[in-house]
């Protein structure tokens, strides 16, 4: 993010002495030590590191990383952070929220916190449910969702995070899972994205939403549930034995059986992840008769917002004094004499 | 003394031998594409120059362009001048130039009683009555025999001025009130040279157009040349006011808060980040700040109120001097943030340009209904200090109080201006901005604990937190808006802690008292039988009308507050040395319910909440009353 000297740090550095409160079991566990493990590995220097969040159980995530940290309010967290990093780019952010703070009431921030490209890393921390406030359904919870607000079942249909950023004008779109052992290289991939970069991760409510995700996180559903895109790589799934190709008459995405491993032969297609055609049909991809896309979806760097704010400011301000005496005395004047 | 001018109905439009008048009130009138603003904005600098004391009053439809010719279409602008001191912008005009039937009618009461009214009869067709409303030409049938009446067809004889040009019907029509700018100028005998260099520099790529307007101009003050020989149109010479020497410029309270605002961040050696959202009437602050970068400004126009004040809080919390600005729906908007930056005690500026509420209300038009929402709109237990200017000039000082406050406080500042203040305009001796009494910032570097451990939270002797920004090694801490532990700023729900936090936030900020001046009495005695007391712009008339009360032996002083939270810690005491107190207000009686509040006192409201401003008249009638 910054081209500040690597700290050499341990994940203990990033631990600190409160109280981790989460529900026992939690998949905000896995993604803090996630989170802890791979600071060290980016070289990322605590002092000038700072988790923003909103408010939800994932935006507690700040009290526990030994670094800056700003629990803001519901929602806010991108323009908070986006002030942060017009103050100072050279900070390091990580925006952290859920699917309540950052597609419902914060749904016009996360927009455009990544419409302006800020640099910045956004995880968003998807379960499917509201948990700090017991349970109600959310934006991105299934239809027919049974919750305290909707006890016949939800009736409106949810809305997809990776699809929402990439339609705001996101040019770094992820996935991963809480337990994922791939989680820390999509955090990698995040950091290394200079500009607005969306992780969608979804996390395992145990209280609230359990196992909402097991049909793909299960290590028994992974096969056929999980598929890992690599950029250069064919989208092969299932040990192999499937891959997405493109279906020409509909333009859309298909699932083709690979024979013997010939991926070409069945039209499998090699992920790149600078396709924004592609990206917008791989996060549209239902789940079921696809699976789960995973990994970088998308990455196509632009310039970011507070470069192009600073190269604005430098150049309104160069050769310009600010002599504010010249300024009120300017335009029209009198003077009166004694 | 905006209408000592005339003794008698006729002091203007009388004979030759009228007096010399101290101070003319003259409202410029029209359809709001008729550019009225633009001509009064240019008559006013015209009487600046001309050394006369003055104060103006915009008044104009929320519409863009509201349909031609319509009674809601038309668009305003008065200006009170003279040789004395102005402080409003005149109760009722002197003259009224009514450039079409609606302009008339929405104006015409308005103006004093043998008031002279110039019209412009080749705007008084039938489909302009009708629009207007009016069933026969009311400049025929005798309805304005109250007024003096010059009418003439200021269209054709524009046309006839710019004939040479070439243009077509529509511009040259535009050039009217250049023609008629042409006229006042001459009414009150002045240069019309600045203004040809404003016209040479505003039409640079259209030098036709220039030469057009320029033409309209001197025809305009031509035809007063030729027309004083008979009739009631003559000159006027408005002596220049005793004014201390400077140098001096006009203002208006956009600007000056603006000024303020970067004065405020020289002086705390702050870069400054101003994050805002477009609302009527306090967008043109955003405006002046987008092009004043070199002064180490940052503006951002957020996606709404809410991530205009976050970004500022964001930008505080990393070390600049975050600044908001809005008008009372967008303060509403921001209320949950402001209650962030008081809970994690970051410095922040709010400005709020009130304007006429609730809800939308009325968003071109002043009022001052906001101080409730300033001083108690808020969630929790969440103080904040609140200032108010009360004038464009004012404005300047309060906007750099207001920066002070917050960073030595370590504190969210609501400012409070109007409509009124931000549009209007007055002559200002320049501040010279060395005068003032430098406040840098220290951040801290080091922990701050008595065992070398980061304490956030620890208090100097004025209350505040010590600001730590993000990238100073080893003083990585986490704040946010759950209630925290005193000293550590770690998360604590407990109940000493909410106790002593909340104890700690109030007696902060019911500290400043002890940094700001003691209450003066703006005009008259220490004790005595009344007292009107004030905040605001409401200024002008409240003192104008204690000048004349006094001057005709009544027992009435003026109190003028500009801190509005906290109080000044006299106040209780002064205000129980008189027998009766007024707070004018415009509003139902907010600042009234403080002052009861605060220090039981029987302050009786005196209310107007029509979006206009108060009359020096309407004050001096309750004065008057309450001495009865």
């Amino acid at each position: 993010m910054n081209d500040l000297t690597p700290i050499k740090t341990t994940i203990k550095d990033w631990e600190t002495d409160q109280e981790v409160r989460w529900c026992p079991g939690c998949g905000d566990y896995a993604i803090l030590k996630a989170v802890q493990r791979t600071l060290p590995d980016l070289g990322a220097d605590p002092a000038n590191t700072v988790f923003v969040s909103g408010i939800g159980c994932s935006s507690r995530f700040p009290y526990y990383v030994e670094s800056y940290g700003f629990h803001t309010i519901h929602g806010r967290a991108p323009a908070f952070a986006t002030g942060i990093k017009l103050a100072n780019p050279d900070l390091d952010v990580w925006l952290v929220t859920g699917d309540g703070d950052g597609m419902s009431i914060g749904g016009n921030h996360t927009m455009h916190v990544i419409r302006r490209n800020v640099n910045l890393q956004i995880l968003l921390f998807n379960n499917e449910i509201y948990g700090l406030t017991k349970g109600q359904y959310s934006p991105t919870s299934r239809l027919g969702t049974n919750s305290p607000t909707s006890p016949l079942g939800s009736v409106d249909r949810p809305a997809s995070p990776c699809a929402f950023a990439l339609g705001a004008g996101g040019r770094f779109i992820a996935r991963a899972y809480d337990v994922s052992k791939e989680l820390p290289n999509v955090l990698k991939a995040a950091h290394a994205h200079q500009g607005a970069a969306f992780v969608e991760i979804f996390q395992n409510c145990i209280v609230y939403n359990k196992d909402v995700f097991a049909d793909f996180t299960e290590k028994a559903n992974a096969n056929t549930g999980q598929l890992w895109l690599q950029n250069g790589a064919p989208m092969l799934f299932n040990k192999g034995t499937q891959g997405i190709a493109l279906d020409v008459a509909a333009l859309n995405l298909k699932v083709v059986d690979v024979v013997d491993g010939d991926w070409q032969a069945a039209g499998v297609i090699v992920h790149d992840v600078t396709n924004r055609a592609v990206a917008h049909m791989l996060v549209e991809m239902p789940f079921g008769p696809f699976p789960m896309a995973l990994g970088v979806i998308y990455d196509d760097p632009r310039p970011t917002y507070e470069s192009a704010v600073l190269d604005q400011d430098a150049k309104a301000r160069a050769g310009r004094s600010n002599d504010l005496a010249g300024l009120l005395a300017k335009g029209q004047t009198w003077t009166v004499t004694a | 003394m905006a209408t000592a001018l005339v003794d008698g109905p006729d002091a203007l439009t009388g004979g030759k031998d009228s007096p010399t008048p101290e101070a003319v009130v003259v409202r410029f009138a029209g359809d709001s594409g008729d550019g009225m603003q633009l001509t009064g904005g240019q008559f006013t600098l015209s009487t600046a120059l001309a050394g006369n004391d003055l104060s103006t009053f915009p008044d104009f439809p929320a519409e863009i362009r509201a349909p031609q010719g319509t009674l809601f279409g038309v668009s305003a602008f008065q200006i009170n001048f003279g040789s004395t001191e102005i402080e409003t912008a005149g109760d009722q005009p002197d003259v009224l130039v009514a450039m079409n039937p609606a302009a008339l009618k929405t104006n015409v009461t308005a103006l004093k009683t043998g008031g002279l009214i110039i019209a412009d009869t080749g705007e008084f067709n039938k489909r302009n009555l009708e629009k207007a409303k009016y069933e026969v030409n009311p400049l025929e049938d005798g309805s304005l025999e109250k007024w003096q009446l010059l009418a003439f067809d200021i269209s054709a004889l524009t046309l006839e001025a710019v004939k040479p040009f070439g243009l077509g019907n529509k511009e040259a029509l535009r050039c009217k009130n250049m023609w008629t700018l042409g006229l006042a100028l001459w009414m009150f005998d002045r240069d019309r040279q600045p203004l040809i260099d404003w016209l040479n520099g505003k039409f640079k790529k259209a030098p036709l157009l220039a030469e057009a307007n320029i033409a309209a101009l001197n025809a305009g003050h031509a035809y007063g040349e030729t027309a004083e020989l008979s009739g009631p149109l003559k000159q006027y010479h408005i002596a220049p006011v005793e004014s201390a020497p400077g140098l001096y410029r006009t203002v208006t309270g956009a600007e000056s808060i603006s000024y303020g605002l970067v004065a405020g961040a020289q002086l705390a050696s702050l870069p400054m980040f101003f994050g805002g959202y477009p609302i009527t009437p306090a967008s043109s602050i955003l405006h002046n700040l987008a092009k004043l970068k070199e002064f180490g400004v940052t503006t951002f126009q957020a996606e709404d109120e809410i991530a205009a004040i976050a970004s500022a809080i964001g930008a505080s919390y990393a070390g600049h001097l975050g600044v908001t600005s809005s008008s009372g729906p967008g303060i509403a908007l921001k209320g949950e943030a402001m209650g962030l930056a008081v809970m994690t005690e970051l410095p922040l500026v709010i400005v709020n340009s009130q304007r006429g509420g609730p809800s939308t209300g009325l968003p071109t038009k002043t009022e001052q209904s906001d101080l409730y929402q300033a001083v108690y709109g808020r969630n929790g237990d969440a103080p904040i200090p609140v200032i108010a200017a009360r004038s464009p000039s004012d404005a300047f000082d309060c906007a750099i109080e207001a920066c002070r406050i917050a960073v030595q406080y370590m504190t969210p500042v609501i400012l409070l201006t109007d409509g009124y203040i931000a549009n209007a305009a007055e002559p200002w001796k320049v501040p010279d901005p060395a005068s003032y009494t430098p406040f840098p910032v220290t951040f801290l570097e080091e922990r701050n604990g008595p065992n070398g451990e980061l304490l956030p939270f620890a208090r100097d002797e004025k209350g505040a937190r010590p600001w730590i920004k993000p990238g100073t090694p080893g003083l990585m801490h986490r704040i946010g808006g759950i209630e925290k532990n005193p000293g550590t700023g770690n998360i604590d729900y407990s109940p000493a802690s909410h106790q002593s936090m909340t104890d700690a936030r109030k007696a902060k900020v019911d500290g400043i008292a002890r940094s700001i001046p003691a209450q003066e009495v703006t005009l008259g005695e220490n004790t005595g039988k009344l007292a009107l007391v004030g905040w605001g712009s409401t200024f002008g008339p409240i003192h104008q009308a204690v000048r004349r009360a006094r001057k005709n032996g009544l027992d009435v002083s003026h109190i003028h507050i500009r801190h509005i939270w906290p109080l000044p810690e006299n106040l209780g005491d002064l205000l129980r040395g008189y027998d009766k107190i007024i707070v004018p207000e415009m509003n139902t009686g907010q600042l009234k319910t403080v002052l009861r509040d605060q220090y039981l006192v029987d302050a009786k409201p005196l209310n107007k909440t029509s979006g206009q401003p108060f009359t020096i008249a309407e004050i001096e009638a309750a004065i008057e009353a309450a001495l009865a």
